[in-house]
């Protein structure tokens, strides 16, 4: 469903990713895992072109993304994208920030939108919260209204950034269980995680990227209990 | 009475002016209103414009902006009225067209800075997040941005208006019928100086009061937070809307 070649991406003199390759099928759930500065928060922003590829190709569903034909916004239609800051509509109530682009981008009805928005913030567990403005809810439900709202394009995949760092701990599971729920119905997800719970946990496939290179992938099992890597092992060694 | 020339009794003869001042009154302000509702459309554009990456779009707004920042407003007025209008239409337009045209443009160069630096004080999440969702710049920019970044140019762009409204006397030099003009037609047809020009002032000073107040009270309205009042909470849960 996407598929990476040899993806570089700089800045400037600073080369962060070096020539990744991966291929991600539909309805798996990728988690990327590394050290920071490793490039893996890079490697998921070229995924909906929010950062420019320097050089290499990463197609969606065979569009190749980063050709000067492709209407970009029609891809990022198909990709949503969770932020470690929520990134809400702080101008906003809750359910406009959910209906603003099933409305604007989608042409769907007001009626019809806001009868989705109620859907989903009923999925993420707050029905409640519908009239509220981001700036009264906590972090956890802030990040579960986001979710909602990339939802509501109803993506092909969805990408998360860190969704759990900018948490509270008391937060973190209230997220979690919503990835969760949404991994079980078969979306497809490329998490990067701090999270090895969640990772060895719902993760079909882990990515451990080190210095801008893909350093080793496997299942769960494969990567936290038998790693091939010098540096994987390193990198456990440090945070478990 | 008298302190340093200035004589009370000499306030009779202006208030026999007072239409030549009232009449002043009404050309400042229209004046100060068209340059100003002109001058933040004109800025919008060129304040966009200078956040472009397209170079053909930055360098004519950043030209824009230095010329007009970097030369006086009344060298600005001169040239608009004695030499660009004349040499487009053939004639002159009268002082107005040239004095609000002027005021316009040099306007729009200082609330393009004021709104290039409210756009780019969000976060760039907001801007990111808009694409993400897969709205195109522009649409971004309209819905999400310019909402959010509006709040933060009330302030500078208040003083801009205080500061406009004060500018506006420069047009005199064009024979504009201005505030100032009445208070310098006064002056001379007494030959004196002091009533005329304090009477001039002070009338400026009630507008820039006045304007302060006004400002100030966009600025509540449009406070910090974005959440309502409780009042327009209960209208809204008894079925209104927010936008």
């Amino acid at each position: 469903m996407i598929k990476v070649r040899n993806l570089h991406k700089s800045f400037g003199q600073l080369e962060v990713l070096r020539g990744i390759d991966y291929d991600i099928k539909e309805k798996e759930v990728i988690c990327v895992i590394g050290p920071s500065g490793s490039g893996k928060s890079t490697f998921l922003r070229c995924i909906n072109l929010l950062e420019e590829i320097t050089a290499g190709e990463v197609y969606i569903d065979g569009v190749k993304i980063n050709d000067p034909a492709t209407d970009i916004n029609d891809i990022r239609r198909e990709v949503g994208m969770v932020f470690q800051q929520f990134n809400l509509f702080p101008h906003m109530r809750v359910i406009d920030n959910i209906t603003i682009s099933p409305i604007k981008i989608r042409k769907m009805s007001q009626q019809d939108a806001e009868a989705l928005a109620r859907q989903l913030l009923e999925k993420v567990g707050l029905s409640d919260k519908a009239n509220a403005y981001p700036e009264q809810l906590s972090g956890g439900q802030m990040q579960r209204v986001a979710i909602a709202r990339a939802l509501a394009m109803k993506p092909k995949v969805m990408l998360f950034d860190e969704p759990t760092s900018a948490l509270d701990p008391e937060m973190v599971k209230e997220v979690l269980d919503v990835m969760k729920r949404l991994a079980m119905e078969g979306m497809t997800m490329v998490v990067v995680t701090h999270e090895m719970g969640f990772a060895k946990e719902m993760g079909d496939r882990v990515l451990f990227l080190d210095q801008g290179l893909l350093v080793e992938e496997g299942t769960p099992d494969e990567i936290f209990s038998n790693p091939k890597h010098e540096r994987t092992r390193a990198f456990f060694s440090k945070i478990l | 009475m008298e302190f340093l020339g200035l004589r009370i009794d000499m306030f009779e003869s202006i208030w026999s002016y007072r239409e030549l001042f009232i009449r002043g009154l009404w050309v400042t302000l229209a004046l100060t209103a068209v340059g100003y509702i002109g001058g933040f459309l004109l800025g919008l554009a060129v304040g966009i414009g200078k956040l472009s990456k397209r170079k053909w779009i930055y360098y004519p707004a950043k030209i824009y902006v230095d010329f007009f920042r970097g030369t006086p407003l009344l060298v600005q007025i001169l040239l608009i009225h004695t030499a660009l209008i004349p040499s487009i239409f053939g004639h002159s337009l009268g002082f107005f067209v040239s004095g609000s045209v002027a005021l316009m443009l040099n306007s729009a160069a200082y609330n393009a800075e004021i709104i290039r630096a409210g756009i780019q004080s969000l976060d760039k999440g907001q801007m990111e997040a808009a694409r993400s969702l897969g709205m195109p710049h522009n649409t971004a920019m309209k819905l999400i941005i310019l909402p959010q970044a509006f709040r933060r140019m009330i302030p500078p762009l208040g003083n801009e208006l205080i500061a406009l409204l004060k500018d506006s006397s420069l047009v005199t030099v064009i024979a504009a019928t201005d505030l100032l003009y009445a208070g310098k037609v006064v002056a001379g047809a007494n030959l004196r100086f002091w009533e005329p020009y304090l009477t001039v002032a002070i009338l400026y000073l009630i507008l820039t009061f006045i304007c302060g107040r006004l400002i100030t009270y966009v600025e509540n309205r449009f406070s910090n937070s974005y959440v309502p009042s409780p009042r327009k909470m209960k209208r809204l849960a008894a079925g209104g809307r927010t936008r």
